[in-house]
């Protein structure tokens, strides 16, 4: 078992109001899986995708990474997790402006106390098998949206993560920019990395190996394990019979 | 992260803002640049005096008439000092008898009688200062003849009509003709230039230097300007050690031997003076100093204001950072530098500043930029941007990295 989640809730609180983002969520995902979180906007798939990656705490419920508990960790040992062991793609890429591919994708090799001549060499290498080799000097200003996505990637490899977190990867891309990027994401699957993604795209989700349904902050299906018990019975009708004919509509399509 | 990498971060963000940048540091430049040039203006004086002090012979008493330093100590009003100076308590006879007294610790005696006449060479006339002395002036005030000699005992005890000239009264007399030997006029009665003075320098602030005088014998002094008030007595102790047991014993010897009251004279060494105008200057370098100082606080509180912004505008840079396994410490380092080098670097520019500020400033008044000056400005300019810089750094440290990267 590589990452697994027990009972992990997490409530924000806006003023006087609670709101319960996480309910109780438990999965568990084993290495060389790809895994897509769907859900509408509030069901709590975003969140589940920043508390299982460590950017953000829970507000209980334990959580595993390779059998060590880790959502107790200090600040310290959990920013050498996120340096070390997981690779982030974002929506929004998140380059620094105004810095080379190269610098950028160098970043978590800083963190990692790596030398310079190494971190050149590494990211130089990470750039190539992203197809970027010719835009080494290029900050993210002069790239396009797929080769920024790119490079995120490059960066999000660099450190070799044991788990792969993506965040709507293609949300910001054009559909051909974004078919290159969910071909670059199925082929790091395909070499054994394992991925999470958190989507709302069918076609993006279709890439993943294991669907995952959240509703209102719990998980209502799972591929491997099917509908939720527990929530199967506070699950709206219109809501079961969305998640059915799109199971159904992308088996089709498989 | 080394600490290298970390400052080269701090280093490319300040270049990505270099017109901000250099706002910023314009504060740390004004008040590192003017505490640094106002207390070279400080020491300089300070540095000015001590070598005119110097300059005037080393160990040396002065023994005057009166009390010219006033009931309080420091110099006292000046009208009431220039009376006491021309009361008549003063003997030429005291010479020789404070000199066999004290043979051990007396290495030279000289009396000094100021007065003012009219000069003529040809037909250059002006009015001069002139100086009723003895050849063992020459060692007292280590003052010794550029051209020429110094009158000899022979011409002091026959009264010779001949004369000394400063080097600025040389020149304003002479222009480039060689004094030596030719005659002048000093109250109509002819004189032999037997010899020019080095330069002294002094004088600096509108009063008159050695090197304006002219120096006479002293017999010839007195006969010619009809007056035979003994101004001053210049004593050279033979070592340091010497001087201050012969302030005491001149005064015991002078009460004892000539009846003179406390109030009839007054015995003090150079230093005595010294110390007196250097407490005045340390406390005006110091004044000067603090005043500039907040000027400094100012610019401190300009790379506070610029950095919180800076942390403000970069939040998500900072989530990011943390994303990817930055710790709060290195965020807060990587700030803090950020902020320590605009005040360095700045402090760095001020000291240029105030060192060609000083350059330019030398033409006309004493000021001298000291090593000290400069490390206490660096030192503190590098602090400021520090203690500045925390609050901000600390700011960004604390961040949590999924709201710092969402923050737009």
């Amino acid at each position: 078992m590589l990452l697994q989640l027990k009972n992990v809730s997490k409530i924000y609180k806006l003023g006087e109001v609670e709101i319960h983002a996480l309910r109780e969520v438990t999965i568990q995902i084993n290495e060389g899986e790809f895994v897509a979180i769907m859900g509408p906007s509030g069901s709590g798939k975003s969140t589940f995708l920043q508390v299982a990656s460590m950017l953000s705490a829970v507000t209980s419920g334990q959580i595993f990474l390779k059998d060590k508990q880790v959502e107790s960790y200090d600040e310290v040992e959990q920013a050498g997790l996120r340096n070390k062991e997981i690779g982030f793609v974002f929506q929004q890429f998140n380059l620094l402006p105004r810095t080379s591919s190269l610098d950028n994708v160098e970043l978590p090799l800083l963190y990692a106390k790596v030398e310079a001549s190494e971190r050149h060499r590494r990211a130089r290498a990470m750039l190539e098998k992203v197809g970027l080799g010719d835009r080494l000097q290029n900050t993210p200003a002069q790239l396009s949206g797929g080769q920024q996505q790119r490079v995120a990637i490059a960066r999000a490899l660099i450190n070799n993560p044991i788990i792969i977190f993506a965040d709507e990867p293609t949300g910001n891309l054009d559909s051909k920019s974004g078919e290159d990027i969910k071909n670059i994401l199925k082929d790091l699957n395909k070499e054994g990395k394992t991925i999470i993604m958190v989507t709302h795209e069918d076609d993006v989700a279709m890439i993943a190996k294991r669907l995952v349904f959240f509703r209102d902050g719990e998980i209502c299906y799972d591929d491997k394990f099917g509908w939720n018990k527990r929530r199967e019975q506070n699950l709206k009708p219109e809501d079961r019979k969305e998640i059915e004919s799109k199971l159904k509509m992308m088996k089709k399509k498989k | 992260m080394t600490f290298a990498d970390t400052t080269k971060i701090a280093i490319t963000s300040i270049f990505r803002n270099k017109g901000r940048a250099l706002l910023t540091m314009l504060g740390i430049i004004i008040g590192v640049g003017s505490v640094v040039l106002l207390t070279s203006i400080g020491t300089g004086l300070q540095k000015y005096i001590e070598e005119q002090f110097a300059s005037f012979g080393s160990n040396v008493i002065y023994l005057v008439p009166g009390n010219p330093f006033g009931d309080s100590g420091g110099f006292g009003n000046p009208e009431d000092a220039i009376i006491e100076r021309t009361k008549k308590t003063l003997k030429l006879s005291m010479i020789p008898q404070i000199k066999r007294q004290f043979r051990e610790h007396i290495a030279s005696a000289a009396p000094m009688s100021l007065f003012s006449g009219q000069v003529q060479y040809k037909i250059t006339e002006k009015k001069a200062t002139f100086i009723g002395t003895t050849e063992e002036l020459e060692k007292v005030l280590n003052n010794k003849a550029a051209k020429g000699q110094w009158f000899t005992k022979t011409d002091v005890d026959s009264e010779k009509r001949v004369v000394l000239l400063g080097d600025t009264l040389a020149t304003e007399l002479f222009g480039d003709v060689d004094p030596i030997n030719k005659s002048i006029k000093i109250n109509t009665v002819t004189f032999q230039v037997i010899g020019v003075l080095e330069k002294k320098g002094g004088g600096g602030f509108g009063g008159p230097s050695f090197d304006s005088y002219g120096y006479l014998p002293f017999g010839t002094a007195t006969k010619l300007f009809n007056n035979d008030t003994l101004n001053e007595i210049a004593i050279q102790g033979r070592s340091k050690e010497d001087v201050e047991p012969l302030v005491s014993d001149i005064k015991g010897l002078l009460i004892d031997k000539y009846n003179l009251t406390k109030e009839d004279f007054t015995v003090f060494e150079q230093t005595q003076i010294l110390n007196t105008i250097n407490s005045v200057l340390s406390v005006l370098t110091l004044g000067l100093g603090g005043i500039a100082a907040i000027s400094l606080v100012v610019g401190g509180i300009g790379i506070m204001n610029i950095m919180l912004v800076t942390v403000t505008e970069r939040t998500r840079e900072i989530g990011l950072r943390k994303a990817l396994g930055a710790t709060p410490n290195q965020i807060m380092l990587q700030f803090l530098i950020e902020a320590a080098t605009l005040s360095v670097f700045g402090g760095s520019i001020g000291v240029l500043v105030a060192f060609l500020g000083s350059l330019a400033i030398q033409r006309f008044f004493p000021a001298a930029v000291t090593l000290s000056a400069v490390l206490l400005a660096f030192g503190v300019s590098a602090a400021v941007g520090i203690i500045f810089g925390v609050a901000p750094a600390r700011k960004a440290s604390k961040l949590s990295p999924i709201e710092a990267l969402r923050s737009e």
